[in-house]
């Protein structure tokens, strides 16, 4: 008495049929009710900066509060652990000009501090670094951004980014962040995590210009559409010569400096 | 049966020690701890909001998920505002700005369900509650 070998055979290809298409797990529900954009929302094919140094003085740190303030950048006394979203740096630096060549440049252009933030790449090699896909370029304006839920603290990016434009949080980073200057609006970030400027791409969905570029009074920073003949970046651009950083490394930068 | 007795007395033992969690619950009550919902309705109605963006049963079964999609949403594909199934209002997708403006008792509202289904998501670690509990 038993099953024959046809038998058994029948029984266990339905078992293994049911076993492949059963209930398995629970899938996510869909989303109940419907993803909308906010109007009022600035839109543009292609975020892009241009940074007028004739006007920027280098002594006032508006800018640079502004953005740290609205983002819930610590401010690290340790050099080695700082945060940084928008900072200054000498134009030898950040435009690497060879050391014997420095002191041929003009005393205005040597010693003045120079605003440098994430240059939101056309060819980002950041995001081409990421194991993970933490950081990306958005297709539809092309800020490269970072999702913080996905970051593994692998610092790739950081390797991999020419202008040192990301920073590491190598320790609880609201530690250094005083409860009075808190953004409520704005998470802060974890241990583990590395961070750099969105263009305010929170900002930017709410209706409003990045932090940095309402704060300066100068008239310094402008920001605007790159595929927009009209915009102001286009016409800046179209009206004074610009430089890049390191553009030979063909990451295509995004952010302008007229000097 | 050999010492039929002994065995029998061992088993309801045995029985008594491994049933006496549920046991222990059933006396009490057991110590599942509801939600406090109270002080997020009235933040709500401050809002000008008639309670949650969906309703209790599906935000209490679903908004894991919600928050995951909503995540996905905003950060990888730029959309940022929710038009509710329940009465058609529109929210941010945001659990900063939204959530944790009604939400923002940590400890009576989601923390007595994450503790009760030992569940420690690490939403917190960095998104602000809005209360002074910051460290």
């Amino acid at each position: 008495m038993g099953m024959n070998k046809r038998d058994f055979l029948k029984v266990a290809g339905v078992t293994a049929i049911g076993a492949a298409i059963g209930p398995g797990k629970k899938a996510a529900a869909a989303l109940r009710g419907q993803a909308v954009n906010n109007p009022n929302a600035l839109t543009a094919r292609r975020w892009a900066m241009v940074v007028d140094m004739r006007k920027c003085k280098g002594d006032c740190p508006d800018c640079i509060t502004a953005c740290h303030r609205a983002h819930n950048v610590p401010s690290i006394p340790n050099p080695l652990h700082e945060i940084k979203w928008i900072w200054t740096d000498h134009y030898a630096n950040a435009f690497e000009v060879p050391p014997e060549e420095e002191r041929l440049l003009s005393d205005e252009v040597r010693d003045k501090p120079f605003l440098v933030l994430c240059n939101h790449c056309d060819n980002p090699p950041c995001v081409r670094a990421c194991p993970t896909q933490a950081t990306f370029k958005r297709l539809s304006d092309g800020i490269v951004m970072m999702d913080f839920h996905r970051c593994i603290g692998c610092r790739f990016c950081m390797a991999a980014c020419p202008y040192g434009s990301r920073s590491f949080n190598f320790g609880d980073p609201r530690k250094y962040l005083k409860e009075a200057d808190i953004n409520q609006d704005f998470p802060t970030r974890v241990k583990g995590v590395v961070e750099k400027c969105n263009f305010c791409s929170e900002r930017l969905a709410a209706g409003r210009m990045p932090a940095c570029v309402e704060a300066c009074k100068q008239g310094v920073l402008t920001f605007g559409d790159l595929d927009d003949p009209s915009s102001e970046v286009t016409r800046l651009l179209r009206e004074n010569y610009t430089v890049k950083r390191k553009p030979e490394l063909g990451t295509m930068p995004m952010v302008y400096y007229i000097v | 049966m050999y010492d039929k007795a002994k065995v029998l007395a061992g088993l309801a033992v045995f029985a008594l020690l491994f049933l006496s969690p549920i046991l222990v619950d059933m006396v009490t009550g057991g110590s599942l701890q509801q939600p406090d919902l109270e002080p997020a309705r009235q933040m709500a109605r401050q809002m000008g909001n008639t309670g949650c963006v969906e309703d209790t049963a599906y935000m209490r079964a679903n908004h894991m998920d919600m928050l995951n999609q909503w995540r996905s949403l905003v950060v990888r594909e730029g959309w940022r505002e929710y038009t509710a199934q329940k009465d058609g209002k529109t929210y941010e997708m945001s659990l900063t700005n939204t959530c944790l403006k009604c939400h923002s008792n940590y400890e009576s509202f989601c923390n007595r369900c994450h503790t009760n289904n030992s569940v420690t998501p690490f939403c917190w670690d960095c998104h602000l509650t809005h209360t002074e509990e910051f460290k």
